[in-house]
């Protein structure tokens, strides 16, 4: 058992270190942070990873990925969530690419894969619907064979980014005999077609990322379904387990419990730095603790991987106590914003407003929400874990 | 990174399961706790043919040589079965204050002995007003001719009535909590002027509240340096404590296990209650706190031995995540367990009672976590 770094590994940090410094610039933070020009600054930031050959260190390296070991992966990791660097959008990147060059045809692998890791195709994910969210298997978005296409008729729900989607992976109902898992099918699907309507929802943070997705008889050529008829539901699973690993968030949640700390270093209670109170620094060493946990556990899954394993079950408890974590640590800094945590969008500076970071302390929190629902809500990875792990 | 065993520890490790699955049952160790002694000698002749007393010291004292990792993996076993033979108190404390002593006589006349059987320690660190804290220290001693005259009280001393030879912290200088001014004698335990009166704790360890008065000690007897000893102390608590979270997640695995195959056989309402989604969630709650306690074990551990700075405040996350983590885990596995949960017959109950003891054991939750802070956030 060893978890030290060797001269390699620190050379690498150091290298990955260096190239976050001089590339993510104040310029790219402030673009990606607009609404307005989020899209084309997030695409020009996934194009320079590309370029330097690390936008997919979770991909195999015969289709474009990096090939690094579970330490490199780690450390990469710990450094970009270190340098405040956004992490890729994940539905090209870590949700469909994984299925496409697991399960796709040899043609859908060349059409697809360059795009996604050149981030010229925009994805989101066909999912939840309007009736069916964890119970995930009742969708009834219907496709029907019609001569070389399917034609697509029914609504998706809670679809991060599909204003800016191209494209939009779906799970669709081919047949309704058997099991329900059994008739479902996965495709592809071009947001250009006609019929595809998508309406936005605003969330509690005063934002719109959230959209709700209608097909209108949409036709999908049979070539843009992944493998088999009526074996979606095989094909997503795969990818869901794949999805939970780095939903735990571990080095961004280090470094947002580290902001907290600065701020509350900094807040001034009664003549006292609210970081010098017992009960203060008591919730904050409670999470610091248990990420330190988490972080271990992490690894623990990723030597596994690395050594031939299969991230099964347990990637729903990374699921878990990660978005737990990211819950505690989104709540505190709030109580550390105090009054100021409850300040919406406006177009005061900083100074006339008094406060940094309140606003975003708010939208975080409340977006934030999501985490435990979203990939199968903690409810449903908790009974993933007692069928699959305590065999109950 | 890896996780993984070599050869040997897999080999040590398989030999203390087998063991404790095939001649420590319940009923055994229920039968040794119970004992006149509170330990078996034959048992413990059995663990220096197996080596086992041999593991964290040098090759050149007859030792396995072994680091953090190995002492890990016997731990784990021992607290699986519930060993009640004082190996945390003979080898891990005894001998460990013995080996970072750097008192090569003493080194060489006693660890062979410790290793091939024939020598129990003990190390009297804590008095009755001292309750976490290492450096408060009230017995005395003061300097006698040649040597040292000891007195005080030591309390709670972890196998201090079946111990030959005792480690004691007296003060030779300062005043009742400082740091410095803490020495650590090495006596044999029939040394004229000291008492023992011992008596049995919740988890079946046998321990002694011992008195000193006026036992006279050869300049010799000095373990580590005058007025240091407190930086021994640390050390072999920092290792103590390794051991104990290493016990205590043995043990939080069988409260687990045991619980879920409860919950699979005993019927309620025409159904095993493991089918409650209630319960079942409870259940992976103490699943995932039983892997997170392992994760910081093996944080803390690989902290340790990389010689890494941070590794005290890992060790004080770890006591502080085994505690609520724990708390939990033997708190869920009662309730779990329904009235069968309460009853002496069952071994639930017994798994509780150590846990419980290992958590308070060189510092609780709060106390780590107060020390955690204290570095992390001043």
């Amino acid at each position: 058992m060893d978890t030290s770094f060797s001269a390699e590994d620190i050379a690498f940090r150091d290298e990955v270190r260096e190239f976050f410094a001089t590339h993510y610039t104040q310029d790219l933070r402030d673009r990606i942070a607009d609404d307005d020009t989020f899209k084309e600054a997030v695409t020009e930031w996934q194009k320079k990873l590309h370029k330097q050959g690390w936008v997919a260190p979770g991909w195999p390296a015969e289709y474009g990925g990096t090939g690094w070991n579970p330490t490199q992966k780690f450390i990469y990791d710990s450094e970009r969530a270190a340098a405040g660097v956004r992490d890729v959008i994940p539905f090209g990147l870590t949700m469909v690419a994984p299925v496409i060059y697991t399960f796709g045809t040899p043609e859908q692998k060349e059409e697809f894969l360059p795009k996604i890791l050149a981030t010229d195709i925009w994805w989101c994910q066909g999912y939840s619907e309007p009736g069916a969210g964890s119970d995930l298997a009742s969708l009834k978005t219907k496709a029907e064979v019609d001569g070389d296409d399917y034609v697509v008729n029914g609504t998706k729900v809670w679809t991060t980014v599909a204003q800016h989607a191209d494209w939009i992976f779906c799970l669709v109902r081919t047949s309704s005999e058997g099991k329900r898992q059994q008739g479902i099918t996965f495709l592809l699907i071009d947001m250009k077609t006609p019929g595809i309507t998508v309406n936005p929802i605003v969330t509690i943070d005063n934002h719109h990322s959230l959209n709700e997705v209608i097909f209108d008889n949409v036709r999908v050529p049979v070539a843009n379904r992944i493998g088999e008829e009526n074996k979606g539901w095989t094909y997503a699973k795969a990818l869901l387990a794949h999805e939970r690993t780095g939903i735990a968030g571990v080095s961004d949640s280090k470094r947002n419990l580290d902001q907290v700390r600065e701020f509350a270093a900094k807040e001034i209670n009664g003549g006292k730095s609210l970081l010098a109170e017992p009960s203060f620094q008591k919730r904050l060493s409670d999470i610091e603790i248990d990420l330190m946990a988490l972080e271990y556990t992490e690894l623990r899954v990723l030597a596994t991987v690395a050594a031939g394993g299969a991230p099964g079950a347990e990637s729903s408890m990374l699921k878990i106590k990660g978005t737990e974590m990211q819950q505690a640590i989104q709540i505190l800094r709030m109580e550390v914003a105090a009054y100021y945590q409850g300040v919406l969008p406006n177009d005061m500076s900083k100074e006339q407003l008094g406060h940094d970071f309140g606003s975003d302390a708010r939208q975080a929190y409340m977006y934030g929400r999501a985490a435990t629902v979203y990939g199968g809500s903690n409810e449903i990875q908790r009974n993933v874990i007692a069928k699959a792990v305590l065999g109950l | 990174m890896n996780f993984d065993f070599t050869e040997e520890q897999i080999m040590l490790r398989d030999s203390v399961e087998r063991y404790m699955r095939e001649d420590y049952d319940f009923d055994t160790r229920r039968g040794v706790a119970d004992s006149e002694l509170g330990m078996s000698k034959e048992n413990w002749q059995t663990f220096a043919e197996l080596g086992w007393l041999s593991i964290p010291f040098t090759e050149e004292h007859g030792g396995f040589g072994g680091d953090a990792v190995d002492t890990m993996l016997v731990m784990e076993e021992f607290g699986k079965g519930l060993l009640v033979e004082p190996y945390l108190a003979t080898v891990v404390l005894f001998g460990g204050a013995l080996q970072k002593s750097g008192n090569q006589a003493a080194q060489d006349t006693l660890i062979p002995k410790i290793i091939d059987g024939s020598c129990l320690g003990a190390l009297a660190y804590l008095e009755r007003q001292s309750r976490f804290e290492l450096a408060d220290v009230l017995s005395s001693a003061k300097s006698d001719g040649d040597g040292y005259l000891l007195n005080g009280e030591k309390v709670v001393v972890l196998n201090g009535a079946n111990a030959d030879q005792l480690i004691v912290s007296a003060r030779t200088s300062g005043e009742q909590s400082d740091d410095a001014g803490i020495t650590l004698f090495l006596l044999a335990a029939d040394t004229a002027g000291v008492e023992r009166t011992d008596y049995r704790m919740m988890d079946g360890q046998r321990v002694a509240n011992i008195t000193l008065k006026d036992v006279r000690v050869g300049a010799d007897a000095v373990l580590g340096e005058v007025d240091n000893g407190l930086a021994i102390l640390n050390a072999v608590a920092m290792d103590a404590n390794l051991a104990l979270a290493a016990e205590a997640v043995g043990i939080m695995g069988q409260l687990n296990t045991k619980t879920l195959e409860y919950t699979k056989t005993r019927e309620q309402f025409g159904v095993a209650i493991g089918s409650f989604q209630t319960l079942q969630h409870r259940m992976v709650d103490t699943f995932m706190d039983y892997e997170q306690s392992k994760s910081m074990l093996y944080r803390a551990v690989c902290a340790l031995t990389n010689g890494e700075e941070d590794a005290t405040t890992a060790v004080h996350a770890l006591k502080v995540l085994v505690d609520r983590a724990g708390t939990r885990v033997y708190s869920e596995a009662i309730q779990i367990h329904g009235g069968m949960g309460l009853t002496d017959e069952l071994d639930i109950g017994h798994y509780a009672k150590r846990l419980m003891m290992i958590l308070t054991t060189f510092g609780n939750g709060d106390y780590h976590q107060a020390k955690f802070n204290e570095i992390r956030y001043s």
